[in-house]
């Protein structure tokens, strides 16, 4: 379910390192928490985002949600998808429905982020306090 | 929930209820009314009788049933795609004339609307007003309350 290449975050982002490229997107459990996503705003290409800074809302029929950056970076790229189909957020957030993809500031800075097991374990505690 | 499962029985909360409060047109307490709205400004003047002898607060109605109100609860639909929520300014021609007080998607019209305190004279169905979303205006217009009204 959580690819185990990837990094997450305990607000529910993860990112994929490539190189010096960082695809980023939010977790099945987001989505999952959201509900049906009905509108996705993200920043421009050519942005620079801090780790830990907003880079753009994920609208689901009930609220609207921060996405925070999970590393530092310019944007170089925005999923084209989106704008028509957010909905595939929901049925593919690890996958095509990625957010934007950015040139990492210091591509070992999201090795500091939990590994798919410990994400797991995370959203597992999470689901106790429900 | 797994013995409705076989007649396509899903679960519905807070959530469903207040889409369909709002695809309705009705009016919800902390939303289009508080304890500084009054009936005639949220389009409730149906509730109160006036002939029917003094009450709390019935001194003030009349008075500004006479002098007429300053703000109108109306509904909008988005023309951009972004989402009009609750507490956004309403703004027309480029001036902040109001708030939402209660918007999001329908689903079941397929479209954003939402509804919102304008003043009197911009009240007009197909007026165009902008909400300003996260400090970006986004267009919207004015169309008749209720949403929905199921056929009879």
């Amino acid at each position: 379910m959580y690819p185990a290449g990837y990094r997450y975050t305990k607000e529910h982002e993860w990112v994929n390192v490539e190189g010096t490229a960082g695809t980023i997107g939010i977790t099945d459990y987001a989505q999952a928490e959201l509900g049906d996503v009905v509108f996705v705003e993200l920043p421009k290409v050519g942005a620079q985002l801090k780790t830990g800074q907003s880079l753009g809302t994920v609208e689901s029929v009930k609220a609207v949600s921060e996405i925070f950056s999970p590393v530092s970076g310019e944007v170089t790229e925005t999923n084209p998808l989106l704008s028509d189909s957010p909905e595939t957020i929901n049925s593919d957030p690890h996958g095509t429905a990625w957010l934007i993809k950015v040139r990492l500031t210091d591509p070992k800075e999201a090795s500091s982020l939990m590994d798919s097991a410990a994400y797991q374990a995370y959203i597992a505690e999470k689901a106790k306090e429900h | 929930m797994n013995a409705g499962e076989s007649a396509n029985m899903i679960p519905c909360g807070l959530g469903a209820r207040n889409t369909l409060r709002l695809e309705a047109g009705m009016c919800l307490y902390g939303h289009e009314i508080d304890d500084t709205t009054t009936p005639w400004e949220a389009g409730l003047g149906w509730i109160c009788k006036m002939e029917k002898g003094a009450f709390l607060g019935s001194d003030v109605l009349a008075r500004q049933k006479q002098a007429g109100v300053r703000r109108k609860i109306v509904g909008f639909e988005m023309l951009d795609k972004r989402i009009g929520r609750d507490g956004y300014p309403v703004l027309i021609g480029g001036y902040e004339a109001g708030r939402v007080t209660s918007g999001g998607p329908a689903p079941f019209l397929k479209k954003n609307i939402g509804m919102a305190y304008v003043p009197p004279e911009s009240t007009a169905m197909g007026t165009e007003i902008e909400i300003s979303i996260r400090g970006q205006a986004a267009a919207a217009r004015l169309i008749p309350l209720p949403f929905y009204k199921r056929p009879q």
